[in-house]
């Protein structure tokens, strides 16, 4: 009787630990630039339910590869999906923007006192290789009243793929045709001019030691790195900041294209108090997957990360999504399905 | 003790048993060492298996182009790898012509001129300048070297040397030239610590002979490193083999860029800096089987240069096998 007993506690605490071992571990892998706050949100959320997710931050191209191969339960990306990519995947494959970050125009003229203001057609003249010195007439247009330097420019972008890139580039194609047409938007891109400092860090560490130099890096490294950070003219006109209050204005300018398809870009922002270069960065998840235990984790942990999560954006240097666009989330999560089933 | 254990256990198997059990751990040793060789000629082969595998979409589309082309766009998909095949011809090229003398120069004070005890404290020294890890060196190429470049040597060869086209642009520091210089800090102690060791394995006689001719000192140098000089020739090749490859510390002050330029002061690329760059977020299935195409032709340049260099020390010693450091 005793024997029998301890047979049975040992098989139930069996069977409970593979069924919680099953559901307790999800694995994701790709971008680098939300990396910060989604650890910072796999550890509270580890703390809160027992759920533990790796992830691996290879990249949005790696990541995405990953979500293609089947290997992992999501991916992530800065750069959503074209139309094409999507057809490339096995099974349909839904975005979910998570944050939103802007990008710093930086720069080093140490003689400068007053901050910098920059047109969209300044940038473009400085990345297209136009505008070689800093007094030019380019410049100096949206800046009157200030004396900028003679110094030669250097044109600083990042060598290595990245979502940065992907953010960048998308704004100077759509304020610029020249750019669409002859360069384009992509993770990397045949630059015109300029060096590549790999990573946010190597630009920031670039245009840090280099007098004259001009660059674009994440909001939160030209805040680490302390960068003058240049002011940039939005489509209403105005010469805005970036930071987290006009970023979340841009995300909510851009709110009914993102209903229709949240992977607009919502560069280039039509609001008054817009910043013009910001990006979404988006966890790719299969409409349908496989096993229920993990499926039903997964979604439980993006509902959690679009609503409670959105709190630990702000001290990361990240701007929470603004309520319209978690709206649009809740949607697709009450799309998601296991074996036809739904999960929510 | 031990052989007493062996003894009485030798003592009942009997002499045939013994030998046969001899010949058979010989065989299982042979055999062992036989597989432990073919894993690493297997692992070779597998990596150019795969690397031409993952090749074979942008083999197909682009095909001889691929190596002449200077385009290098991944928004329109056009790949072409000469401008980061340039760029590791300009720097490595200019790492060895940095590195061959300060490297041979070393070596001869080393063994031939330094007393015996400073002699091999400075070669644990330059060993150990072997083992920096190179995102070290490729920190100081960007924090050290690239600020006096900038402000100091660039500028000045600007000033006096303008005129050629190989310091014509602007002083900023990261570029070629840089990246030259760091590869060559990096490769120097290949070069000594393995022309060192050639140079100490020459007989004494060829030196003692020398002078008792009556040739000066320098002259015996002279004698002894013309008998080395397959050896060295093979420590060269090895460190350009290391600056062939070498991928942080030059993505990290080489500029990074797609366009060739003869400048010393501009910014280039090379095979090893583009994987590094833009593997992880290569997006599309041609851009990354471009990238897989880079590193095949990267390992077709290492295998021909070491090739060359088997051939060139065949012909320097005449196929003789006898010199040091010939096989």
């Amino acid at each position: 009787m005793k024997y029998l007993l301890r047979n049975i506690t040992i098989a139930a605490l069996l069977s409970l630990a593979s069924g919680v071992a099953a559901a307790q571990t999800l694995t994701g892998a790709g971008a680098t630039f939300p990396y910060p706050i989604y650890s910072k949100w796999f550890d509270v959320y580890k703390q809160k339910t027992g759920v533990e997710i790796n992830y691996q931050s290879i990249g949005s191209g790696a990541g995405i590869q990953q979500v293609k191969a089947g290997t992992v339960d999501f991916g992530a990306s800065d750069a959503a999906l074209s139309n094409d990519r999507l057809k490339e995947m096995p099974r349909k494959v839904v975005h979910f923007p998570t944050v939103a970050g802007a990008l710093a125009m930086v720069y080093n003229l140490p003689d400068l006192k007053v901050p910098l203001k920059l047109t969209p057609d300044a940038i473009i003249g400085i990345y297209m290789g136009k505008v070689t010195m800093w007094n030019d007439p380019l410049i100096a247009k949206a800046n009157p009243g200030v004396a900028l330097p003679g110094v030669p420019l250097l044109v600083v972008h990042r060598s290595d793929g990245s979502g940065t890139t992907n953010i960048f580039t998308t704004y100077l194609s759509a304020v610029n045709t020249q750019w669409k047409e002859t360069v384009g938007a992509n993770t990397a891109v045949s630059w015109p001019t300029g060096v590549g400092g790999k990573g946010n860090d190597g630009v920031a560490g670039l245009v840090h030691q280099t007098p004259g130099a001009i660059g674009y890096v994440e909001l939160a490294y030209a805040k680490q790195n302390k960068l003058a950070v240049a002011l940039v003219r939005n489509k209403a006109g105005n010469f805005v900041e970036p930071s987290l209050a006009s970023t979340i204005a841009a995300v909510a300018a851009a709110g009914p294209a993102l209903k229709k398809d949240v992977r607009t870009p919502i560069v280039n922002a039509a609001a008054p108090d817009a910043y013009p270069i910001a990006g979404l960065t988006f966890l790719l998840v299969y409409q349908d997957m496989k096993d229920p235990a993990r499926a039903k984790a997964l979604a439980n942990f993006i509902d959690w990360a679009i609503h409670d999560g959105q709190a630990l954006a702000e001290p990361l240097e990240y701007a929470r999504l603004p309520e319209d666009l978690v709206k649009v989330n809740e949607a697709t999560l009450h799309t998601l399905t296991s074996g036809g089933k739904k999960l929510l | 003790m031990a052989t007493g254990v062996a003894e009485l256990e030798r003592g009942w198997r009997g002499p045939r048993t013994r030998a046969r059990a001899r010949a058979w751990a010989d065989t299982a040793h042979h055999r062992l060492l036989q597989i432990l060789a073919l894993t690493v000629f297997v692992a070779v082969v597998l990596i150019a298996w795969q690397t031409v595998q993952g090749a074979l979409p942008a083999l197909r589309a682009y095909g001889w182009r691929f190596l002449i082309s200077q385009d290098w766009d991944p928004v329109a998909e056009h790949f072409g790898a000469l401008p980061y095949l340039f760029g590791t011809a300009m720097s490595s090229a200019l790492a060895l012509l940095l590195a061959l003398p300060l490297g041979i120069g070393t070596a001869i004070t080393l063994v031939e001129l330094a007393p015996r005890r400073v002699g091999s404290i400075v070669a644990f020294v330059v060993e150990l300048l072997a083992s920096i890890p190179s995102i070290v060196y490729g920190l100081w190429g960007l924090f050290v070297l690239a600020p006096t470049l900038r402000s100091i040597y660039e500028p000045w060869l600007i000033k006096h040397f303008g005129f050629v086209p190989l310091f014509r642009g602007f002083p900023f520091g990261i570029g070629m030239l840089n990246a030259g210089i760091v590869l060559g800090v990096m490769i120097v102690p290949t070069i000594v610590s393995i022309s060192r060791e050639i140079l100490l394995s020459m007989p004494r006689a060829l030196r003692e002979a020398a002078l008792a001719l009556g040739a000066t000192r320098a002259e015996a140098i002279g004698v002894t490193l013309d008998a080395a000089r397959p050896g060295i020739l093979g420590a060269v090749i090895l460190a350009l083999g290391r600056a062939l490859g070498e991928t942080m510390a030059v993505t990290m002050v080489i500029g990074n860029t797609n366009r060739m330029s003869i400048s010393l002061l501009a910014p280039g690329a090379t095979m090893a800096s583009v994987i590094a760059n833009e593997f992880t977020e290569a997006t599309t299935k041609l851009h990354l089987s471009a990238l897989i195409e880079i590193a095949l032709v990267l390992l077709a340049a290492t295998t021909l240069v070491n090739a060359a260099a088997r051939l060139l020390v065949i012909w320097t010693t005449g196929g003789r096998r006898d010199v040091a450091g010939a096989a």
